[in-house]
């Protein structure tokens, strides 16, 4: 990784950005965002396959923009979900230097968001295979055991938001759960609150979703909350053929109309 | 100074229980130790570094039912929960950390306002400490003032022996009553120095000199610096044994509902945000300055009580790490 702390010096030092966002070594073994401004802090920066926060976070958030311009550390999941961003219109190209890692630790820099979404369209990541055998358990469930899976999950959600704070698609200023007039979700942690939460923030990531499984490593509760967006994931590639994250193109899937969509769901 | 053997705690469970009590206890379930509510001894883990919830539950729940009521033609009524039937809680084996916070608590909670609901469970409560004899690189309780074998807020404490005994300090008169019903549980201690039996917690920094240095850090550049990475969640003020905010809210229909108080975090954006829209904590930084900002500059000004015991619960449980211990000694060295 010696090539992304040269780089990030050398983007630094000329000040071509002002900060890069990466990843650093934390405290009791873990890894978490570090964000460098200067050079000689540039040796901090490290990538390996721990590195699992969604950086793209940080990206459109008026704490980081007003630092200056930014550099990300970018592993093939962040890739996807700045072209999310972009065609959400969260992300302009030219505000941001992307240092893309490959799962092999090479840097691989993009003079363009278009060098990007040929990249992930080349480069195609699936599901751990801790989800891959979790979603399967799920699906051979009956719809009973699933409720009560659920329910027993959504029992110990304590409603601290951590799965929306540390997801880059939630990038909404003002939450639908901030509502007070009306009230759509209920505040408190009870069980009907915890549903209308979870199953309210898996809708709307419907078709958004950059499968980072980040939600789900966030939960302090250890609720495997990713598994209901990876889900809508798959339903939706099979419903509609595609998937989120590969494409520049400005139509969000569930908003976009188009004449051969498969209606079956109508009946 | 007295020791009770291992195999009769069971007996003392069951003499809580026998007498009404419901005992809020370390469980390990799912992969993690949590205080629940248990219905037998067998349930409760004896052996565990931190809880990833504390105790405040058993006087702070993250819901507490606060009335019904009904609006109708004839006018609005409502109907308060009575406290009195508030059963009686005992949080068995709480470390000395989780014991400590329920002073803090009860100061916001009785301070100027009595809060009904509160200090009826706190009255009704009992509680059973346990000495620590490991932590973890999270813990920094020394720190804060409070050490592995402190006593302060417990009513009994615990205090395990090699052989799986333990010593028991009766602290409180409502400990006393307890060692008095069940008087055959309870021996004469052998002459043991419980210093030696303790874990020795390193000292990061001391909390009154955090005080005096961090009463004038308003304007810092720190909070801007260490708030980057914060992701606004609430997690940490929800696994807080001394978070206190709250929300309330009512639910229900046209012609009545349930009115109810339930946690609410500092570091949600929407935390401080007026009706005209403004917001005067607009960004991270002034959130997590808040967070700190109360537990050492305006809890120990006010009501003469520190925000934090050094649990470690918030450090383990950030999603990006924003280690409390960490953050505070950075701030004594800036």
């Amino acid at each position: 990784m010696n090539k992304l702390k040269e780089k990030a010096k050398e983007l630094l030092s000329s000040g071509a950005v002002q900060v890069v966002v990466g990843y650093e070594e934390g405290t009791g073994g873990k890894i978490r965002p570090a964000f460098v401004s200067r050079p000689e802090d540039a040796d901090k920066l490290l990538y390996n396959a721990d590195c699992h926060h969604n950086l793209a976070l940080y990206l459109y958030k008026h704490e980081t923009k007003r630092i200056g311009k930014m550099a990300v550390v970018a592993p093939p999941f962040v890739l996807r979900s700045i072209l999310i961003l972009t065609t959400e219109f969260q992300l302009e190209e030219d505000s941001l230097v992307v240092l893309g890692v490959t799962p092999e630790e090479e840097l691989i820099e993009f003079a363009n968001f278009k060098e990007i979404e040929t990249w992930v369209n080349q480069h195609p990541i699936g599901m751990k295979e801790k989800d891959r055998e979790m979603l399967n358990r799920l699906n051979a469930m009956s719809r009973d055991e699933r409720w009560q899976f659920w329910q027993n999950e959504f029992s110990k959600c304590i409603k601290c938001f951590a799965c929306r704070g540390t997801c880059p698609m939630c990038s909404c200023f003002r939450c639908t759960v901030d509502y007070n007039a009306p009230q759509w979700i209920s505040v408190g942690s009870h069980q009907l609150g915890n549903f209308d939460w979870h199953l309210m923030r898996a809708m709307h990531l419907a078709g958004r979703c950059s499968v980072c499984g980040q939600c789900g490593e966030a939960c302090p509760m250890d609720i495997p909350v990713h598994l209901l967006s990876f889900q809508i994931n798959e339903d939706i590639f099979k419903m509609f053929g595609s998937r989120a994250g590969l494409t520049l193109k400005k139509e969000s899937l569930l908003s976009t109309w188009k004449s051969n969509d498969v209606e079956n769901f109508i009946r | 100074m007295k020791l009770i053997k291992k195999e009769d705690l069971p007996g003392l469970y069951g003499y809580l229980a026998s007498a009404g009590k419901k005992i809020f206890a370390p469980v390990r379930k799912n992969g993690m130790v949590s205080f629940s509510f248990t219905s037998a001894f067998e349930e409760i883990e004896m052996s565990y570094i931190q809880t990833k919830l504390s105790a405040k539950a058993a006087a702070f729940p993250k819901i507490e039912k606060l009335m019904k009521y009904t609006i109708q033609k004839e006018g609005q009524s409502y109907e308060p929960y009575d406290v009195e039937k508030f059963p009686g809680i005992v949080v068995w084996g709480a470390h000395p950390c989780d014991a400590a916070a329920f002073h803090p608590l009860n100061a916001v909670f009785t301070w100027e306002t009595h809060d009904k609901y509160f200090t009826r469970r706190m009255e009704n409560l009992l509680i059973i400490g346990l000495s620590c004899t490991s932590h973890d690189e999270f813990c920094f309780c020394t720190s804060v003032g409070v050490h592995p074998g402190d006593t302060k807020g417990s009513d009994i404490q615990l205090t395990p022996l090699p052989g799986g005994d333990y010593l028991a300090e009766i602290i409180t008169t409502k400990g006393e009553a307890v060692a008095a019903a069940v008087p055959a549980l309870f021996s004469p201690a052998p002459g043991l120095n419980k210093e030696e039996l303790v874990t020795s917690v390193e000292k990061r920094f001391d909390h009154e000199a955090l005080h005096a240095k961090i009463n004038g850090m308003f304007d810092h550049p720190v909070w801007k610096e260490q708030a980057l990475r914060c992701i606004g969640c609430g997690a940490c003020t929800y696994v807080c044994p001394i978070c206190s905010c709250f929300d309330i809210q009512d639910e229900g229909g046209i012609f009545g509902g349930l009115r109810y108080r339930c946690w609410d975090s500092c570091g949600f954006g929407h935390f401080t945000i007026h009706t005209s829209g403004h917001n005067p904590r607009e960004s991270q930084d002034t959130r997590w300055r808040q967070r700190l900002m109360h537990k050492f500059s305006y809890q120990p000004q006010r009501q003469e009580v520190f925000g934090c015991v050094g649990c470690g619960r918030c450090s383990r449980n950030c999603p990006v790490d924003m280690n409390i211990s960490e953050h505070l000694t950075q701030i004594m060295a800036v």
